[in-house]
Formats: C-alpha cells, structure tokens, sequence
C-alpha cells in the first residue's frame, strides 16, 4: 500500500485498492498455491494466481522413462487420487496399442477407480469444511479415508502413491477376502456420509456461507472450460463416465448428480452425491466381479507404433486426458502431455472470488478443489 | 476502626473474611481457567474420535502444568516500536475484567441453611453483595474490550489493528442485544441484584429459564459472541488472512489472552447459571428434597459446568460466521428480539399485577 | 474519617490523569488516561451512594463512548505519527492566562456564598429510599419525563446523521 505522506481533509475515509499476498504457505490453500488478491476494503476486485511452486517436469521426465516406468510418475501428479491417475494413463497406452483389457481387470479397475473417488471426496470434504470452521468434519472424513487407504495398502502395499495399474491390465490380483471387506467398507461409508450430511447439509451457518457464494452459470462453466463436479454444479451434465465410458462403467448402472445453481453449495450437494454413486458402482463391480485374468497379452517391450492418442478418464476433479506420442523408434515416449483437470479448473478463480469478500476466498478455492501436484506437474 | 475485642471481631468482618473469601475464588477460577485449556482440547477430541492429550500425566491430566511451564519459559519479544506501557498492559486489562466479574457471583445465599461456619460466625458464599450487582458485571465486561482494542494497537502494524478494531466491533455490538435482554431478565426478577435474582427463583418455585426461554437463548449466542467463541471467531481463526490481534504476542502474554478468553466464558457460564437456572438451588426442591443435602455451591459448579461443556461442543460442530454475517446476526436478528422480549415481558408482567 | 481519606484521594488521581490527558503527547494516551479519569468518577459516585450511576457511568462513558473515540483516534493515527502533533498554534500564555481568570472568578464565587450561604436545598424527604435503581427509575419517568424523551429523540437523530454520513450506498 502507498504511504499517504500529506493528509488532506477527509483522508482517513478514502479507500486505496491494497494487495494482499496469500500463500504459498498458507493453512488454506490446499498446497502451494499463491493467489495475491487486490481488494478495495474487503471485497476482492481481482486475483492472480500463481503456480509453479510444486512442478517437478514430470512430463520431462517421462521423455526419459520407458512406457512402465511412467506410471510411477503419474501417481505423484494427482497424489490424492493416484489410482485414477494410473488407470488413465495405462488406459491411454492400452488405447494405442489397441491392447485388450480382460473384463476381470476392467473390474478391478473400476473399483479401485471408486473407492479413489470416495478417498479424495473425504479429504476435500474434510479440507472445505475445515476452512470455513467445522473442524470436526475433517476428523471424521480422514476416519474414513483411513479406512480405504487400509484396503489400498492391502491391495499393493502403499497408502498414497500406489503404482497399482500395468499396461494391459493390473500387476496383482486382488487378495482373498478384499472383496469382502471392500463390502463392508461400503456398509459403515453408507452410514457415514448420512453423519456428514447431519452436520452440514441443513447446518444455517453452511448454507449461508456457500449457498450463493461463487456463482457460476452453465454457459460461463463451459466458456471457461471447468470440468468435474464444478461444472456439473453449474448444470451441464457431462461426465466422461457417461458420455465415452471406460473401464467397466458401460456396463455399471449409476446416475450423474447435476446441479442446478452453480454455487458452492451446489458443487458439495453434487460431490455428496457422488459419494452415494461411487458406493453404488462399488457394490455392483464387486459383487458381479468375473473371473479371469488379470493381465491381457502385452507385449514383453512395450514399444508403441508411431502415433498420438488423446484419451480421457473421469478423475475425482474432472476430466483428467493423457496425450502421447509415440515416434515408432524408441521404447519412451516422444511426447508426454497431461490434461489435469485442477489446472483447467483453477483458470476460473480470478472470476469466482471477483466481487466476494476475503473469507470467501478459502471457501472457493476449497470449492473447486484443487491438487497442487496435478496443477504444477 | 477503634480497639478492643470488638475491633478485632470488625476486623475479621471487615478484612479477613472478605480476603479469604477473594483468595479462595481468584485461585479457583486461575486453577479452573487453566484447566479449561485442557477441558476444551479432551472434548473437542473426543468428538473428532481421538484421544487429546494422554502423555503428560494420567489421562493427560498434567498438561496446563507442562503448558504453562513451557509458556512461562519463553522468549518474551516485545516488537521494538511497540507502545511498551500499552503492549505490557493490554492483557492484564483483558483479564483483570474477568476476574474481578467474582466480586458478584454467588455460589450460596444468606438463608440459613446455605451459609458457612467460619471464625463461629455464619458466611454467605458470595464476597459481596451490591444493589446493582448485574449492571456492575456488564459495565465490568465493557471494560474488558479495551483489553483486545490496545492489542492490537500496540503492535505498531496495520493488520492486527484492523483485526482487533473488527473483533472489539463484534464485541460491543453484541454488548448491546446482551444488555436489552437482561433488563427483561431484570423484570422478570424485580432486583438487579444476583442474590436476590436466585432467591426470587426459589420463592417463586420456578427457574427463569422457564420464564423467559429467549432471554436465555439471546444471552448464550451474545456470550458467546462477545468471548469470540465460534462461530462467532473469525476474527482469531487462522484462515483469516490478515492476521489476529495478538500476532505480535507470544510466551505469557499471549497465554494471558486465551485464558481471559477461557475465564470469559467461565464467567457467562455462571452468570447463565444464575439468572436462568437458580444459581445454588437444587432441581425439583419439592419433589427430590434429598438433592438439598447436596451443598449449593456444588449445584452450581455442576450447572456452570453443563454450560461450559455446551460451550465447547459448539466450538467443535459448528463453521463459522463470516464478518458481515456475525455483525447482520448481532444487529438485525438479536438486538430486535431483545427489544421483543422486553416489550412482551413488560405487557406481561403489567397485565399479571 | 475514611470517606473524607477515599475522597481526596481520588480526587487527587482524578485531577493528575485530567491533567495528563492534554498533556500527554501521544493521543491514544491521552483517551487512556480519560478512561482511568471516567473510571475513578465512578468511584466518586460510589462513595456519594449513587452506586447505579457508577455502574452506568462505567458501562456508557467508559465502555462504550471511549471505546468510540479510541477507534477514531487509532484510525487516524494510522495516518499521522505522533511526532507531528506539535501545534504551532498553541498560546501558551494566553491560556494561563485564561485559567487564571477562571480561577479567580471562582474564588470570588465560592466567598460570596460562604458569606451569604443559600437556602439549603434540603433533600426532599417524601421519595421513598427504595434502592438507588428505583429512584433514578421513578425520576426520570415522573418528574424528567420530557428532558428523557428529548434526550432519545437527540440520540437518535444523531445515530441516522452518523449513519447515512459514513454509508457509501444505502
């Protein structure tokens, strides 16, 4: 802020535009994020976001790493979700290959694509409520998440980074009796997103700090390019498990929860109602779960023909693409490109925070919900 | 003051027994202050299915000593263009207010059956007793916003200036709906003074609670606004961007402001107690008259307690208000059903006479 | 005895916060020392057994209306260091000046009525001693009726002139 150095008459009521500098380390910005925002008074009349702090040239790096070896990188991208990030990406390679997945893996897949899904539901949900002050929603959130990082772990060993998918299939098959715990889990999470709705779907203080707050209309959703539930809150009805499906979910039966207002409150009705679907979509694929194989025929060097493929999944934040070329010659890759879905979503903060108080910020930045690993790569 | 044996029975009326009297609550209400800090952490954890502190102590029972030791321990820093005199003062004048609150507070009354024996003589368990006990601790608690204005003025920055000026708003604005409602509390009772406010709860048979059940829930929400207890404390919270007004404190002073926070709230949970649900008094003297063996002052450490745990099991389910929200709830919802109330108690108590 | 001690000294205290209020050079220490000098008033009036009237006097004077000139006053400070409240314009000597004619006008005063001392304004022995609230109470709703209701009528035009004064849009 400038120093005034002469007052003159009725100088103390003048208002100058001031520049706060939020992050990137901040409690709420869900990473390393740094939005500096100009604000007249409180009201915020612009904000610059700027990323970079977590980019680590995965897509670089994959230029340097064979086909495989890429998909430990993948999971370090969107570190919430890494077994969605996995299943897109071998799903992109299989799709220029033309490789066939056994229905067995497509299955597997699917459940390990949901129980992600519901993973990084519980930390959003948790993170966003935390930031507007219902501390006790985070704990039990991460309860459950706890829960389904315990079937991961059993499942491949890891918590967080699980390097769980192969080209053309999976590396393991799933233990006796993960089946069965993957059911119960599905029992207690039923349960408990009742709970999390008694905490804050009717809560006054919820509604009157995200009902109206971060309005998006549907065709600015699409001019702005949001994907996932953020712009499924706006109401457009495009979800890439729907519209080109992939894995096992042309033959799971589910719905696509739709907003209608565009809000913020919106966006956590959609997400809470994903929660719901993904437990449906779980119960169906595991207990219609074939036998079979776990890995289709691949060859031993994985070794592409010259060509490019563009292949899209639907990740718990959007639509999450992969785009590889292949030059034919060498067994990396010529050019690996992600499509995150965060990074896409972040470009309509400036537009979401215009006009809307400080407090408003950490609210909408929880909204959109972000992975600074994705956004940064 | 002349000499004699009857000076000297004076002098223990006069000096003794009050000094007594102060000691005993001062270090109950800093040892219960203390206390709360770990009341509130176990609470809040069971709530969250976790455990709070355990290491220190059985069931973590000897955290506030290790709390304290490591707060007393620290680097006092005090910012270098600071207002010296302003910055050492301003949380004593944020924890004087909550103390001295006890001067009022009655914990037994002056029948026979609720006084103590001491020196062969028979003491009330209260310190004093004022005619205009009720208004002495609300203009007493209006003092107390000074405490959180020359915070965060003395920190010689402009952030925690805006903050504190934001948090002392919130503050006297909720002061207002608070008063309102007290003078229908007031009328209900007919005396501003505490004791008498219990007694008339036990000749007429009937807590206040049952009287005037929006007083009492208009007096909770502004208590707790005027602690700057969630929901209503975003002017502490760590999301807020532009810093809280004790940024600049740290070591003791620092701890000095969230225990006056806590002896706050202790302090509203007993006037809570008081005005609504008879003070010392037992439930249902008529049909369980074997809870009188119970001492009064027991009664009401139990009430003032229910009230403190309320306090914290808020704090741990509730978000929290925006700025604008918390001040539209204070002006444009309370302050008018305050002013209802009243009027509605008025008309009422006319119409009874 | 004692009540004759309690008085002087707080008069004493009353009178040297009063001084150090437009003495002091830092502004926000002036409203400070208001504050104490509010604060030992209400003492005063304790000790005059109008026990109600300090409990008000705290609760307006010192708690809320202060309160209000401690926010405008670190506002402005904000803009201005404390340094450059030296006034050129200040007459030292004329205000001595001033204040000793004050002083002796004064004197001349309080001599003529000990002289001739007034008809004692004798406490009305009808009002009922009823309590210190009770009495402020019928008072004003009897006798001061009119100077009350004025006094609101004031304060709230005051407030709507504050009010669309400092609002940008209403």
């Amino acid at each position: 802020m400038q120093q005034v150095s002469t007052v003159r008459h009725g100088a103390m009521f003048d208002t100058d535009e001031l520049v706060l500098n939020m992050g990137p380390q901040h409690p709420s910005t869900h990473g390393v994020l740094r939005v500096v925002l100009r604000l007249d008074g409180e009201k915020v009349v612009d904000a610059d976001v700027v990323i970079g702090y977590l980019h680590r040239g995965i897509e670089k790096l994959s230029e340097n790493r064979n086909w495989t070896q890429i998909i430990l990188l993948t999971d370090r991208m969107d570190y919430v979700a890494a077994a969605t990030s996995n299943v897109g990406y071998c799903e992109t390679v299989e799709k220029l290959m033309s490789i066939e997945v056994p229905r067995r893996a497509r299955y597997v897949r699917t459940i390990l694509c949901e129980l992600q899904r519901i993973a990084s539901h519980c930390l959003w949900l948790g993170t966003h409520a935390m930031d507007i002050g219902a501390m006790t929603v985070f704990l039990y959130a991460f309860r459950e998440r706890e829960l389904i990082l315990d079937l991961f772990e059993e499942f491949c060993g890891a918590r967080l980074t699980y390097n769980s998918m192969r080209i053309g299939g999976l590396p393991l098959d799933i233990p006796p009796g993960w089946a069965q715990k993957v059911l119960e889990f599905c029992k207690i999470m039923t349960s408990k997103i009742d709970e999390y709705e008694t905490l804050l779907t009717h809560n006054r203080i919820w509604l009157e700090r995200t009902k109206g707050v971060g309005v998006i209309p549907a065709a600015e959703a699409v001019a702005l390019g949001l994907c996932g539930p953020a712009l499924r809150g706006s109401g457009v009805p495009r979800d890439v498990r729907k519209d080109e499906p992939y894995a096992a979910y042309d033959e799971m039966d589910f719905d696509i929860p739709i907003g209608t207002a565009g809000d913020t409150y919106d966006r956590y009705l959609v997400r809470i109602e994903e929660f719901r679907q993904s437990l449906r979509i779980i119960r169906q694929a595991t207990e219609g779960l074939p036998e079979g194989p776990i890995v289709g025929k691949v060859p031993r060097l994985i070794k592409p023909a010259a060509g490019e493929t563009y292949h899209a999944i639907e990740s718990p934040k959007g639509e999450l693409g992969y785009f590889i070329v292949s030059d034919g010659k060498s067994t990396n890759p010529y050019r690996f490109r992600v499509r995150p879905p965060s990074f896409c979503n972040l470009q309509a903060l400036p537009r979401l925070v215009r006009g809307h108080l400080v407090a408003d910020v950490v609210a909408l930045i929880g909204s959109i919900d972000i992975v600074l690993g994705e956004v940064d790569r | 003051m002349g000499v004699g044996p009857h000076a000297s029975k004076k002098m223990i009326d006069t000096v003794v027994i009050p000094l007594l009297k102060i000691a005993i609550v001062l270090n109950a209400t800093l040892v219960g202050v203390t206390y709360m800090v770990l009341l509130e952490r176990k609470v809040i954890a069971w709530a969250q299915s976790r455990l709070g502190p355990m290491r220190v102590g059985p069931w973590g029972i000897l955290q506030p000593v290790a709390d304290a030791v490591k707060l007393m321990l620290k680097e006092d820093i005090t910012p270098t263009r600071a207002d010296k005199w302003v910055f050492t003062a301003a949380p004593i004048i944020s924890m004087v207010p909550a103390l001295i609150v006890y001067a009022v507070i009655p914990f037994g009354g002056d029948a026979p059956g609720e006084v103590a024996h001491i020196f062969g003589r028979d003491v009330p368990l209260y310190i004093t007793r004022i005619n205009v006990g009720l208004l002495y601790i609300v203009s007493v608690a209006s003092v107390g916003v000074y405490g959180i204005i020359l915070a965060g003025y003395s920190s010689n920055s402009k952030y925690p200036l805006l903050a504190s000026l934001r948090a002392s708003a919130q503050l006297i604005s909720y002061e207002v709906a608070v008063t309102l409602t007290l003078v229908s509390v007031i009328l209900v009772a007919g005396s501003l003074d505490m004791v008498s406010i219990v007694e008339r709860q036990r000749d007429r048979h009937i807590w206040f609670f049952f009287l005037q059940p929006l007083a009492f829930v208009i007096v909770l929400i502004g208590g707790l606004a005027e602690t700057n207890r969630a929901p209503f404390d975003l002017p502490e919270a760590e999301q807020e961007l532009t810093g809280g007004f004790h940024t600049e404190y740290s070591g003791m002073r620092f701890a000095l402001f969230f225990l006056a926070e806590y002896a706050n709230m202790i302090v509203v949970s007993s006037v809570v107690t008081t005005l609504f649900f008879g003070g010392w008094l037992p439930p249902l003297p008529t049909w369980l008259p074997f809870l009188a063996y119970v001492p009064g002052w027991i009664w009401f450490f139990l009430k003032s307690f229910v009230f403190l745990y309320i306090f914290i099991w808020i704090r741990a389910t509730l978000p929290r208000y925006r700025y604008d929200q918390l001040m539209r709830l204070g002006w444009k919802v309370l302050i008018p059903l305050a002013i209802a109330n009243l009027v509605v108690t008025g008309i009422v108590k006319v119409m009874l006479l | 005895m004692g009540e004759a001690v309690a008085f002087y000294t707080i008069s004493a205290f009353i009178l040297i916060f009063a001084v150090l209020v437009i003495s002091t050079k830092d502004t926000v220490h002036s409203v400070l020392f208001l504050v104490l000098d509010f604060l030992f008033v209400a003492a005063l009036y304790v000790l005059l057994d109008a026990q109600f009237l300090a409990a008000i006097q705290v609760l307006v004077y010192a708690g809320g209306i202060v309160v209000l000139y401690l926010f405008v006053v670190m506002l402005v400070n904000l803009k201005r260091p404390p340094e450059a409240y030296e006034d050129p314009h200040r007459r030292t000597k004329l205000g001595f000046g001033l204040a000793a004619a004050v002083l002796f006008e004064l004197g001349v005063i309080g001599l003529y009525s000990y002289a001739s001392p007034a008809s004692a304004l004798a406490a009305n022995p009808t009002i009922p001693v009823t309590g210190n609230t009770e009495e402020v109470g019928w008072l004003l709703y009897t006798s001061y009726l009119i100077p009350f209701e004025i006094a609101s009528m004031l304060l709230l035009v005051a407030m709507i002139g504050a009010i669309i004064l400092a609002k940008r849009e209403l």
